[in-house]
Formats: C-alpha cells, sequence, structure tokens
C-alpha cells in the first residue's frame, strides 16, 4: 500500500516558497495579458497575423478579447480618426484597471502619414498610452517584443497600489 | 433630442426608446466581426431585422484630399494604405492610371512581373477572406490554416519588396526590381501545394452542417439588385453576371493568358464562397502561366524594368551616375516632380475585391487637381442596406463577412 503521508522533516523539507505579494501578482498579470480587439487599420491584420498560426501570440498568454470588461490590454492598431475618437475614450473607460495601452504603429504614435482633417495626431491625444511601437506597419515580430516589453514593465510595477492616474499628453 | 452627458451614450437622431414593438441595436464601429469599422444601426422586430443603416467614415483620412497635394509618385505609399490587404493591386491601378495619362510603354519584363504580384496578392486577398469570414462563423481551424497559407505568400512578397502588408512595390512605369533569384522555386512551392491547402479548407467547409447553415440561402443578391447597387467582382459573379475586368477589358498580359471566369447563379453566401475557392484556382493558374512568360524574357534577354520617358520617369541608375543631362532630369523630377498633360483620365482594373478605379484630372501641373478613387467595397457597404432586411441578426455576420469589406477602402 502506498504511504500518502509525506515526513516533511525527512524529505527535502517544506514544499514552500518564498516570495513577495507584488511578484506573484505581477507574475500572474503579466502572464496572462488579455488584449482587447482594436484592429482600427492595417496594423489590425498585423495585430490578427500575430495571433495566428505562426506568431502564435497565446505563448505569451495573450488572447484577443472582444469585451473591454475581459480584457487589461488595448492595442491600438491603426489610424484613429475623430469621428472614432470618443468610442475608443469610452471602450479605454470601461476596461477594469489595472489597464495597459499599447499604441501600434506610426498612426497612432502620432498620425503618422496622414496629417488630415481627419486624423487624430497620435492617440495618446485622448488616452494615456503605456508603450510606443513604431513602424508602418510594424511586423509581428515587433508587436511581439512590444508585449515582452510591456511584461517587463508590469513585473516592475507595485502590485498593491491602486495605480496611479496616468498622465495624458 | 437626447442630451449628451457621460452615463448615456449620445446618438444623434436616433432614439432609442419607442412606442412600437420594435428595438434598435446600435452595431460597431468597434465589434470584432464588422471587419473594421463598420458601424450599422439596426432595426429589430424581435430577433428579424426590418431596417438596416451602415454608417461609414470612421476611418475616413482624406486620402483624395492627400493625392491634391501630392506630387504622382509620392502618393503611391499611400495607395498601399487602402486596400491593405492586397496593397499592390493598388498601386499597380494607380500607376495605371498615371501611365495612361503620360501614354508610357512599359517593358515586358516589369508586366510579367507586375502581373505576378497582382496574381499573388489576390491569393493573399483570398485566403485572408476565407480566414476571417470562417473565424466570424466559428470555424478557428480554417482560419489557421489559411493564416499559415499566408504567410508563405507574405515571404515571397517580402522577397521580392521587403514589406510584408504595404508594399510599394509597384511604380508609375515598371517596377523598381527584378524579382530575386529563390523568388521563382519559392512560388513553384508554394503553387504546387496550393491545390491540396484548398482541398483541405473545402473538406472541412464544404458539407459541413453549420457552415451550410450559415451560408445556404442566406444573403441572396438578384441579379437586378446587384447591377443596380453597383457590385463587382466576386459579389457580381455570384449574382449570374460573368463579369470580369481582366476579360471584359484586358489590361497588362491578360490576355496572353488563360483563365476562367467563375460565376454562380444561386446568387447567396455560399455562391460566393464557391468563387472565392475557385478564383484561388485561377490565380494559381494565371501564376504558372506569368513563371513560363518571366522565363521567356529571360531568354529573349528584355532586362529592361522602367518604361524609357525622360521627361516623366527618371532614366535608370546607371545612366544617372554616368550623364549629367539624366541627373539633371532626376533630380527635378524628384524635387518638383513630372508634369502629366492636361487631360483625364479613368482607369478600371479587377482588385480582388472587385472594380477598382482611379479617376486623375490633370491641369499640367506636378498634383493632380483632382484625384477619385473608386473603391469596390464602398458600394458593397451600401448594399447592406438592402441586403440585410428580412435577415436574422446571426445572418448579419455571414453576410458582412461574404461581402469582404475592407474599411481602408470604404472610407479612404
Amino acid at each position: 500500500m502506498a504511504q500518502h503521508q509525506v515526513n516533511y522533516t525527512q524529505d527535502n523539507g517544506l514544499p514552500v516558497a518564498l516570495t513577495t505579494i507584488d511578484k506573484v501578482v505581477n507574475w500572474g498579470r503579466s502572464n496572462s495579458l488579455w488584449a482587447l480587439t482594436y484592429g482600427l487599420a492595417c496594423c489590425g491584420i498585423e495585430m490578427m497575423a500575430s495571433g495566428a498560426s505562426r506568431y502564435d501570440f497565446d505563448r505569451y498568454g495573450t488572447i484577443f478579447r472582444s469585451s473591454p470588461r475581459q480584457s487589461e490590454l488595448m492595442i491600438v492598431a491603426g489610424t484613429l480618426t475623430k469621428k472614432h475618437a470618443e468610442f475608443i475614450k469610452r471602450l479605454y473607460d470601461q476596461m477594469a484597471e489595472p489597464r495597459w495601452v499599447i499604441s501600434m504603429g506610426s498612426c497612432a504614435n502620432t498620425g503618422g502619414m496622414f496629417n488630415t482633417y481627419a486624423t487624430v495626431q497620435g492617440v495618446d491625444r485622448v488616452i494615456p498610452v503605456d508603450l510606443y511601437l513604431p513602424g508602418c506597419a510594424p511586423r509581428p515580430e515587433t508587436l511581439q517584443y512590444a508585449v515582452m516589453m510591456l511584461q517587463k514593465k508590469i513585473r516592475a510595477e507595485k502590485a498593491g497600489k491602486a495605480q496611479r492616474p496616468k498622465r495624458l499628453l | 433630442m437626447q442630451q449628451p452627458n457621460r452615463l448615456r451614450p449620445f446618438f444623434e437622431n436616433i432614439t432609442f426608446d419607442r412606442e412600437d414593438n420594435e428595438m434598435i441595436v446600435n452595431f460597431g464601429p468597434q465589434h470584432p466581426s464588422a471587419h473594421g469599422q463598420l458601424r450599422l444601426i439596426l432595426h429589430l422586430q424581435q430577433e428579424q431585422i426590418v431596417k438596416a443603416h451602415p454608417d461609414v467614415g470612421y476611418l475616413h483620412r482624406g486620402m483624395e484630399k492627400m493625392g491634391e497635394n501630392m506630387i504622382y509618385n509620392e502618393f503611391m505609399p499611400t495607395t498601399d494604405r487602402m486596400d491593405y490587404i492586397a496593397s499592390s493591386s493598388n498601386n499597380y491601378g494607380f500607376a495605371l492610371a498615371v501611365e495612361k495619362l503620360i501614354d508610357v510603354h512599359v517593358p515586358r519584363r516589369a508586366k510579367v512581373i507586375r502581373m505576378m504580384l497582382l496574381e499573388i496578392n489576390r491569393l493573399i486577398s483570398h485566403l485572408f477572406w476565407l480566414a476571417t469570414t470562417a473565424l466570424d462563423i466559428g470555424a478557428m481551424t480554417v482560419f489557421l490554416y489559411a493564416f499559415r497559407e499566408r504567410e508563405y505568400l507574405m515571404d515571397i512578397i517580402e522577397d521580392y519588396c521587403g514589406a510584408r502588408l504595404t508594399h510599394a512595390a509597384i511604380r508609375i512605369g515598371g517596377v523598381p526590381l527584378d524579382i530575386p533569384d529563390n523568388f521563382i522555386p519559392d512560388l513553384k512551392d508554394f503553387l504546387d501545394k496550393l491545390p491540396a491547402n484548398i482541398k483541405d479548407y473545402e473538406d472541412l467547409l464544404d458539407t459541413n452542417r453549420i457552415w451550410l447553415m450559415r451560408m445556404e440561402n442566406v444573403g441572396i443578391i438578384p441579379e437586378e439588385m446587384a447591377l443596380s447597387w453597383g457590385c463587382t467582382g466576386p459579389m457580381l459573379r455570384a449574382s449570374n453576371v460573368a463579369w470580369d475586368i481582366r476579360k471584359e477589358e484586358p489590361y497588362e498580359l491578360y490576355d496572353e493568358v488563360e483563365f476562367e471566369v467563375p460565376y454562380s447563379d444561386k446568387c447567396d453566401n455560399y455562391a460566393r464562397y464557391k468563387i472565392y475557392m475557385q478564383e484561388m484556382r485561377e490565380s494559381a493558374k494565371i501564376l504558372y502561366q506569368t513563371i513560363d512568360m518571366y522565363a521567356e524574357t529571360v531568354k529573349n534577354n528584355e532586362t529592361e524594368l522602367m518604361a524609357h520617358s525622360p521627361q516623366y520617369i527618371s532614366a535608370p541608375k546607371l545612366e544617372l551616375m554616368t550623364q549629367n543631362y539624366s541627373l539633371m532630369q532626376h533630380f527635378v523630377l524628384v524635387t518638383q516632380g513630372m508634369r502629366p498633360p492636361v487631360g483625364e483620365v479613368y482607369i478600371a482594373t479587377e482588385s480582388p475585391k472587385g472594380e477598382l478605379g482611379f479617376y486623375i484630372n490633370s491641369q499640367g501641373g506636378p498634383y493632380p487637381y483632382r484625384l477619385k478613387l473608386r473603391a469596390p467595397s464602398f458600394w458593397h457597404t451600401g448594399i447592406l442596406t438592402d441586403l440585410l432586411p428580412g435577415h436574422y441578426i446571426p445572418d448579419v455576420v455571414s453576410i458582412i463577412g461574404t461581402t469582404n469589406i475592407v474599411f481602408g477602402e470604404v472610407d479612404r
């Protein structure tokens, strides 16, 4: 009959790992970044490619969700127009804290090549941005690197405190 | 009028509280299966749509106005961002329109390379269409399969021009580069595998019960309706009109290649799906023929890639480096831009989505006086007004899927 009880004083001690709450929480947060599908234009196609077969985003724990209530990462992929600006603000407000934003591509960063009457010159004029990703359109590898950078950033943050309001440009 | 406040969404001219039994649902502009920034305002009786109003303009970037403030060569990368799933077909449409305006003769090898790029783009676009539509219906496997094949084509394109999505691979008067050494073997490898891949997709979908329920007899566009709404491309061909601009008004070398124009009299979503699949096979057929045509140009030693027209198009690099006058002309062309003669031109090409037309009105200056882009997706969005009433809510997604609209092109 198998012996079910483990004698902790003999077999390598108690199964205990010492760590801080911050580390555990941030480990969880950084490895389960669920992203809101926010494909606005061309970059959205590369965002889809990142989620598809070759660049398999699930490895990072990044799964695209269609609802802002279930997601903590917003990847703004594409040109933000003035007509759309109020919706992005509303969707950002609907996301639960803690939340992060990656601005993907030149259009979302600065308006890019579209310096016209219709486009918002950078998504950071509407919502606060954590990470800017250059390129037109950035390759899927670039987006993967951005997510890794964001994970690094999250791991360095304090987990316990409520997030301070981020500065809007 | 409803007062705009922070707690209740504000919609101009729409009252959501109604006396009759009608419900108004707002769909989009950020909906995962709206293929971009489509906003639909749907009036519902129970689950049935009685009135649909597509609201466009959420990706309007003012491209036509930009074009009026740019020299012709400068506008080329902007055309990439129209139909961003098949960039080269936009590049090509614009280049062809300007070439017609300045009346230059494009060398044969450049034409062959352009045909290759166009058909590769058609394959990329159709594979993407299949992937997203299948995903919307719920067939995740097909999405992953189709994206896998699409990545091979992206690699081939990347070998040629260095970009995955926004190619800018075609210039006014030709192409900038010859194809790299491994291009043709890679393309052949891909094309040899393609029929088996397409069969895989069809095995998964053709007789799939869910797929048939969502596709068959849904979204029927009768012939008159398709014609009166200005449908083109696969949308029109699924409605029993065998119309393909590559056949009707052949441009490039399409009159030298052999291919069929698939069409169907079923008029529903399923017919459109079958047409996309069939068109992929036809594209492969054209690509095989262009590979032979390329080999022929190599044999005949036709190495020219750009048209010779010093007034409008810069001379080859070797000439710029050795001849002073060519360098001077090149400098003027780059800094001031070419000045096409006074006139106007409209050129329509068969992009993967339908008739892509460029209208240019030139007043003899370096900037076009008016640039009008006729994008097929715009008209395919308009038809939703007539098409959706009578259908149920879940059908909206599959109908939007098969119309294959891309919002960079709709709103421009």
